[in-house]
């Protein structure tokens, strides 16, 4: 179906690879799923007691797609939505999420997005969600996920979050619970400026047997924006976890780490980096001596360091 | 060609002002390679950082082919064709060593491109390319990385800050090599800041730096034998 200019633009931001509308995809536009499509290996339901969507992928999926991209483009509106994805044992999936909210008016403009993830065993999800708002209207643009990840044994996890621009408040909340065996990727990038602010608190429970996280968090803070990052990783078995977070920190921001690692069992090994600095000098300096300006200089430091 | 003219750079240090470069002139004509020595904490590396507009010179004047630069800042230096490799260079988390590259080449390499740039500095290439110029890069790797990012683009004149700190004997070989076809092509100008008796021995012309002021300066052959012999004369010591 034909899209307009807003929604097309929002999704270009969304979505890199883009939304072709073919395969398996939903597209859900101010509370209403505008389009979708299932593929062989990929159903998509309409929930019957909730908004949302469930998601079932077969073992037979190999490296297949789903987008299910969110444009909110309706001033004051709420959407929340409850999306469930089943991934059968043997799946190797890749998701494509992401919310994309556009304001013109004064009202604020809310999203709150509930993911569930059943990884069965051996299953490989890559998921990727991307953040971003826009548009010339005063009210705010607001986004608060819910992820929840339930990983069996031997099940892969690659949690890939990013929060562009324009999210004037954004309250994430991610749980996840691996079995034996399981390895967890989280990467998440944030970039907050003016008055936004950002919460992150994320659960890590490594219940099985040699299961392993590695959770990698960097943002930059501009303007007087304001960001919390919660993580904490609980090792209830034999497993490994490394969680570093790192973070810039520019004009009037603030930014907050409060790590938390928890061992409950003798063989947990869960280790946690924390650093929250300006822009190093001597990185401007390098640059400039390449031939950029200091802004150029910023600019591209910022850019490589969210990517 | 490269004109100095009476410079001094101060610092204030606890409210006292002190000279580090006092009173240096000389020049460096096109293609020559002039290797700056001399005993630690003369001057030679701050020399080298007022050269590029790191460090303000507080009098004299950097003249680059008859343009007066002196009070041109650091990117302005660059475009007008100085490059500058630094004795520590700064990690860049998130980075990748090809986007490095690229931002030094001042335009987006192709692979083989990038791995012939790292090859020439003695870094495997392939195993290179998409790791992050951060933490796990070993302080040699990164010496070698910074050497590359200088060559990567042509320029009128490139400063090297003790190029062969860190690095191991069999780089190290490959880095001389490199000097030795730049130095041959006479295309650029290279001022080098060493210790190193193999790079000191390559020279069209030595400058001794002691205590912010030229010791010496003159061509190979008639420093480099006094050079040999002075370590145990040195004019900071017996002054």
């Amino acid at each position: 179906m034909t899209l307009d200019q807003i929604t097309e633009k929002i999704l270009k931001q969304i979505d890199e690879s883009g939304l072709r509308q073919e395969g398996a995809f939903n597209l859900r536009h101010n509370g209403t799923a505008l389009c979708h499509g299932d593929s062989e290996h990929i159903k998509i339901k309409k929930k019957e007691d909730k908004p949302g969507i469930d998601v079932y992928i077969d073992g037979d999926a190999k490296g297949e797609q789903v987008h299910i991209p969110v444009v909110v483009d309706a001033s004051g509106m709420t959407d929340i939505v409850y999306n469930d994805f089943f991934v059968a044992e043997g799946a190797e999936v890749i998701i494509i999420a992401g919310c994309g909210i556009h304001n013109s008016g004064c009202n604020e403009s809310r999203h709150d997005g509930i993911h569930s993830f059943h990884v069965a065993k051996g299953a490989n999800v890559h998921y990727e969600e991307k953040h971003y708002g826009e548009g010339e209207g005063t009210g705010a643009k607001v986004l608060n996920p819910v992820t929840n990840i339930y990983m069996e044994e031997d099940a892969v996890f690659t949690l890939d979050t990013a929060q562009i621009k324009g999210v004037d408040s954004t309250q994430r909340e991610t749980n996840i619970s691996m079995g034996k065996g399981a390895k967890l990727y989280v990467v998440e990038k944030l970039m907050t400026h003016d008055n936004q602010t950002a919460v992150s608190n994320m659960e890590v429970q490594m219940n099985g047997e040699g299961s392993s996280a590695q959770i990698v968090s960097r943002s930059v803070a501009k303007g007087s924006s304001k960001q919390v990052f919660h993580p904490k990783a609980v090792g209830n078995a034999g497993c490994h976890a490394h969680v570093q977070c790192d973070s810039i920190i520019m004009d009037h921001a603030e930014v907050s780490s409060i790590p938390e690692i928890n061992a409950r069992h003798l063989d947990a090994a869960i280790i946690h980096e924390a650093a929250i600095g300006r822009i190093n000098d001597e990185q401007l300096v390098k640059l400039r001596t390449m031939g950029m300006t200091e802004e150029e200089a910023e600019s591209v430091i910022i850019d490589n360091f969210l990517n | 060609m490269l004109e100095v003219r009476n410079l001094t750079f101060k610092v204030n240090e606890n409210g006292i002002e002190r000279s580090i470069v006092k009173n240096i002139s000389f020049e460096a004509a096109d293609g020559e390679m002039l290797v700056i020595t001399g005993p630690n904490g003369g001057g030679k590396s701050s020399l080298a950082k007022v050269l590029m507009g790191i460090e303000a010179a507080d009098e004299g004047q950097i003249i680059l082919d008859g343009e007066d630069i002196t009070s041109l800042d650091i990117n302005h230096r660059a475009n007008a064709g100085i490059g500058f490799a630094f004795q520590q260079p700064p990690r860049f988390k998130g980075m990748t060593v090809i986007r490095l590259l690229s931002l030094a080449a001042g335009r987006e390499l192709k692979k083989h491109e990038c791995c012939k740039m790292l090859s020439a500095v003695g870094l495997c290439a392939n195993e290179y390319i998409t790791r992050e110029v951060d933490g796990t890069l070993s302080g040699g790797e990164m010496k070698r990385l910074e050497i590359a990012t200088v060559l990567a683009k042509p320029h009128k004149l490139c400063i090297f800050d003790e190029p062969e700190a860190g690095i191991d004997l069999w780089s190290f070989s490959m880095l001389v090599q490199q000097f030795e076809k730049i130095h041959e092509r006479k295309e650029q100008s290279l001022i080098l800041i060493s210790h190193q008796e193999r790079i000191i021995g390559m020279a069209d012309r030595i400058m001794v730096i002691e205590d912010g002021r030229i010791g010496a300066l003159g061509a190979r052959e008639d420093i480099l034998p006094t050079l040999m012999g002075s370590a145990d004369a040195c004019t900071c010591l017996t002054r």
